[in-house]
């Protein structure tokens, strides 16, 4: 079984399809033509672009280039984790929680992974530590977001509620406590998700490219399982240090709820 | 009544500081000591305070210093919007505000907030539910099943889900979850608003026994008759100004 190389050609007959795409759009006015074209274009030009990018990193294989590769990615990681919040926290502490909480946790996890389970020489090699970080980075960042969402939002709507036990003399803990167990579930239950239906339902795309390149089933299952468990714990550190900052920063040490804190719902 | 309130004032002050030999010593609540015999107490009783707020500063709301006597009612009254609940989340210190308030002579920044907060109780009037059923929120169920009774509400409904209570149901049990947790000062925003006739006479009594107990209740109100029933002193609000309404 050997590796099939593709040329630009045969990725343009796949590329009809989106064609298809546009074409349906049209025949039922849905106006989507626009998002589409402009969807397809950003994909095909930051993937070409990031071939390009892990070319050079390859060849020069020098840990400066890997180390400021790896923390675009996490500023880019923790600009997304809270680019779409229904109620964002007010200054820098939206940007600054997502991305300290996304560094923190996909940092700790892919250190961990390049010294102890897969060990390349040197460490860090990029052909195995930027891929790594970047799967761990894309489900942390999932995390974080819905979780720090469902706390933001549901403190807004259960204001009353968490009033309430503070004014019969709750701490700050345990009067937000429903919200953020409810927050926690929110960040951990797509991570959860994707571990019961993995094999059953989806081959994950790791183990699909391993496989395609001649890799042996059984050890791509391996790698696949390794990555899985690594994105779980990665993603249960960022969804419960987001969440507990959050909350941290929702209150204040006389134990009051700041809601003020939150920029107003859009 | 006055002199019943010199009584137990006295009493509580004896228990709290040894009285010097022959005079009996009460502290002010700002450190100063005031000395004087038992017939004296009447006429200065509202300055026996057990919650004395000295200054509150906080955005939108401007106090001139009050205090309230251990097992007083001070009515608060003013139009919508005038800064009623603000004045009481303030106290209760639910707000963000830098203030000089004393209970029993201890400034409120002494105690961590939570503490503060079982002593001082504010009860919003938008009650807040945080727990599917309605007895997971009282902190002594049995306590609560008797205040519960004596307001014309089942003992059972205890039992029942939150969503099953009415408006006016909800309003009576948040102040029965405050008054099991025996506060020394209740903070209560329209207790009675939207309350039938009985059930706010039956609210009334509560608080009238809560009063004999010495606790201190000031309570928003916009019923003049129910201020005359419960209060003696009244607080005006009006555009964030705070002051006492000595007609």
């Amino acid at each position: 079984m050997n590796f099939v190389p593709l040329g630009y050609g045969d990725v343009a007959i796949a590329a009809v399809l989106v064609l298809v795409n546009g074409l349906l759009s049209l025949w039922f006015a849905l106006g989507l033509e626009r998002q589409i074209a402009v969807a397809t274009l950003r994909m095909v030009i930051q993937l070409v672009l990031v071939g390009l990018v892990l070319h050079a990193l390859f060849n020069a294989e020098a840990p400066f280039w890997t180390l400021l590769a790896a923390l675009v990615m996490i500023a880019f990681a923790g600009r997304e984790s809270v680019a779409r919040q229904e109620r964002p926290f007010t200054g820098w502490w939206s940007y600054g929680l997502g991305t300290s909480t996304v560094l923190m946790a996909a940092g700790l996890v892919t250190v961990l992974a390049l010294t102890t389970a897969v060990r390349p020489q040197p460490w860090y090699d990029p052909r195995f530590a930027i891929p790594l970080l970047g799967m761990i980075l894309g489900n942390t960042m999932n995390g974080i977001s819905l979780g720090l969402n469902t706390l933001t939002v549901a403190a807004a709507r259960e204001r009353n509620a968490i009033e309430a036990r503070l004014a019969l003399g709750a701490t700050r803990w345990e009067a937000l406590g429903t919200v953020t167990r409810g927050a926690l579930k929110s960040g951990m239950l797509p991570i959860i998700n994707s571990m019961s239906a993995t094999g059953l339902v989806s081959l994950p795309g790791m183990m699909t490219g391993q496989i395609l390149s001649g890799v042996a089933p059984e050890q791509a299952v391996k790698y696949q399982l390794l990555i899985m468990f690594l994105i779980a714990g990665s993603t249960a550190l960022g969804s419960l240090a987001a969440v507990m900052l959050g909350a941290a920063r929702l209150t204040d040490q006389r134990h009051r709820l700041r809601l003020d804190r939150l920029r107003p719902a859009r | 009544m006055l002199e019943a309130v010199a009584r137990r004032t006295a009493a509580h002050y004896r228990r709290r500081y040894r009285p010097a030999e022959g005079d009996i010593a009460i502290g002010l609540g700002d450190g100063r000591r005031w000395k004087a015999g038992p017939s004296e107490f009447a006429a200065r009783a509202t300055e026996v305070s057990s919650l004395n707020v000295e200054r509150i500063s906080r955005s939108h709301l401007t106090v001139e210093p009050f205090a309230l006597a251990d097992g007083e009612c001070v009515v608060v009254s003013g139009p919508s919007g005038a800064g009623k609940s603000l004045l009481l989340r303030a106290i209760a210190d639910l707000d963000p505000n830098e203030s000089e308030i004393l209970l029993d002579a201890e400034r409120r920044e002494a105690l961590p907030a939570p503490l503060w907060r079982r002593r001082v109780t504010y009860v919003a009037a938008e009650s807040g539910w945080w727990a599917d059923a309605v007895g997971a929120h009282f902190a002594h169920r049995d306590a609560a099943a008797a205040l519960a009774q004596s307001l014309g509400l089942p003992a059972a409904c205890l039992d029942w889900p939150v969503s099953r209570l009415s408006t006016g149901e909800r309003q009576r049990l948040a102040l029965v979850r405050a008054l099991v947790q025996k506060p020394r000062a209740l903070l209560l925003d329209e207790p009675t608003s939207g309350l039938d006739q009985n059930a706010a006479e039956a609210v009334e009594t509560l608080l009238k026994a809560a009063l004999a107990h010495d606790t201190a209740i000031l309570m928003v109100s916009h019923d003049p008759a129910q201020a005359a029933r419960l209060a003696r002193r009244q607080l005006r609000v009006e555009a964030g100004r705070v002051w006492e309404d000595r007609r």
